[in-house]
């Protein structure tokens, strides 16, 4: 079978798949990193609420980082769209927005954004406690709004401690992306099995997918460790 | 009429559920007294300290800055600051020393110091930079500029930490041990610079262990003992003929 690898299959335009899998590369790169900057700010406000929250704000997170927690992340995701676009539609509905259509590459990062925010939070939290408490009073004793203690001091001083974990959340969430094949969002997974299923060509079409699946994470890789360098400076200085 | 205290504080009681730590502080410090607060481990000399800028809400009594008292509201969890606006302007003016420096370690030592005039007074950012750097030369940080604060001395980040402080020209500044979490060799640069604030008549309020530096340079010493003031009086008086027996004794074990 691997004697007549026809790589002409790859080729950007019609006949050739390669222009439907680099489509469908690009839009799991938007899914992930919309997904993950939702995740981000769902995380903080998470973190937040566990932290300072009253009573009731605090076990409303504790229930959402339980549930995203425990259960499959395929199930979640079903369960969100699902649920989601179907409760999104009939609220529009109600409204008065008739025909409303909740578009797929919202409803993607969504989904994506609700799960990274659960795991998320918990990174973020662990963080912001890895902060020296005087720090943050430093900030009050000077009259630092509370907005201004958490944009100048709070979320600068625990992004070193939130690095490692939140490095690992994008790579799941570039990962997570394939997930929403599922759904039938037509990014890289779901490109990948219709060329492949046209063609019967299955080792080149997902051998091509996991090439760009690993040069993303590679480029990121990079990335991540440069703005690691950066949040660190102040900390390894010393060494 | 007689000047306005800079810092006043009145029936200043502060309780963590069942334990008084503080039972009825009365204190004032006018422009340019350099008060002096000293007892033992638990006395609440940092509880005190940290109830005037507000990082402890009082359980009861009033304080004010300049003539002007935080506005409290009675809630269930006991006294509330009512304007949290106005915590916020009057804390601004009121610099704080901790024990533990707490520089911020992801801003430069200039960065520290020019944080919150930039972010807080809106001072322009080449106006906050002049005014960092003639402060950071005054604590003989001129140097150090760029430096982070991992890289400097216990001592160096203490000074950083005045320099911050000075930065923003308190109306007075409050000392938490400035010195208590250095090693000895790096006590003196820290005392030095204190001083060199207490001569040109800064208002300051100062918690220190150093009990020959507080002789030396404050204008009137508080001896504070389970939460009350047991004795208070000029230095002089206060080191040189204590009245209450547990000052006596507080003096001498010291010493
Ligand atoms: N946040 C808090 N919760 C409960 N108790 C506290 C809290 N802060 C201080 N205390 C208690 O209040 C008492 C006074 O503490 P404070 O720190 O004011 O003493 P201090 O005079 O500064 O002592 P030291 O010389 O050791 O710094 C101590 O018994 C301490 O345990
Ligand atoms: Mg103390």
């Amino acid at each position: 079978m691997f004697d007549a690898i026809d790589l002409s299959l790859l080729a950007l335009d019609a006949p050739g798949w390669g222009g439907a899998l680099l489509k469908g590369f690009l839009r799991s790169v938007e899914l992930a990193v919309g997904g993950y900057a939702l995740g981000i700010v769902i995380g903080i406000c998470g973190a937040l609420a566990k932290l300072n929250g009253g009573r009731v704000i605090r076990d409303l997170a504790e229930v959402y980082t339980m549930i995203i927690r425990a259960v499959p992340e395929l199930v979640l995701m079903l369960l969100f769209y699902y649920v989601g676009t179907d409760l999104a539609n009939r609220g529009m509905q109600a409204l008065g927005y008739s025909g409303f259509d909740i578009d797929g590459l919202t409803a993607g990062i969504l989904v994506i954004g609700l799960v990274q925010g659960g795991y998320a939070t918990e990174v973020l939290r662990g963080a912001i406690k890895a902060i020296p408490r005087g720090q943050i009073e430093a900030a009050q004793a000077f009259g630092m709004s509370p907005f201004k203690v958490l944009t100048r001091v709070t979320l600068p001083a625990m992004t070193p401690h939130a690095l490692p974990g939140m490095a690992n959340l994008w790579m799941i969430a570039t990962k997570d992306t394939a997930l929403l094949a599922v759904i039938g969002f037509s990014e890289l997974t779901l490109a990948t099995r219709q060329a492949a299923a046209a063609t019967r060509e299955y080792f080149l079409f997902f051998f091509a997918a996991g090439a760009l699946y690993l040069t993303l994470t590679l480029v990121s890789n990079a990335g991540l460790r440069w703005f690691e360098k950066r949040a660190r400076r102040g900390l390894t200085a010393a060494s | 009429m007689t000047e306005q205290p800079a810092i006043r504080v009145k029936g200043l009681r502060k309780r963590f559920n069942r334990l008084e730590v503080l039972k009825g502080i009365d204190l004032e410090a006018r422009p340019g007294d350099v008060v002096a607060v000293i007892g033992g481990s638990g006395s609440g000399k940092s509880t005190m300290l940290r109830c005037i800028n507000l990082l402890e809400i009082p359980s009861a009594g009033t304080i004010s800055i300049q003539g002007e008292a935080y506005a409290m509201r009675e809630t269930r969890q006991g006294l509330q600051p009512a304007d949290r606006r106005q915590v916020q302007r009057i804390r601004a003016q009121l610099g704080m020393v901790f024990q533990s420096f707490n520089l911020w370690p992801h801003r430069t030592v200039l960065g520290n110091v020019t944080e919150v005039p930039v972010h807080v007074l809106g001072v322009p950012r080449d106006e906050a930079e002049a005014r960092a750097r003639e402060v950071l030369d005054r604590v003989g940080l001129g140097a150090k500029l760029d430096a982070w604060p991992a890289q400097l001395s216990g001592g160096q980040q203490q000074r950083a930490a005045i320099a911050r402080v000075l930065a923003v020209d308190p109306l007075a500044m409050l000392f938490d041990e400035p010195t208590s979490a250095l090693d000895p060799e790096l006590v003196g640069e820290v005392l030095s610079v204190i001083r060199d604030l207490a001569q040109e008549k800064r208002t300051m309020i100062l918690v220190t262990h150093e009990m020959a530096f507080a002789r030396d340079v404050a204008t009137h010493v508080v001896f504070l003992r389970e939460g009350r003031i047991e004795e208070q009086g000029p230095p002089d008086q206060i080191f040189g003929a204590p009245k209450s027996p547990h000052l006596q004794q507080f003096i001498s074990s010291v010493a």
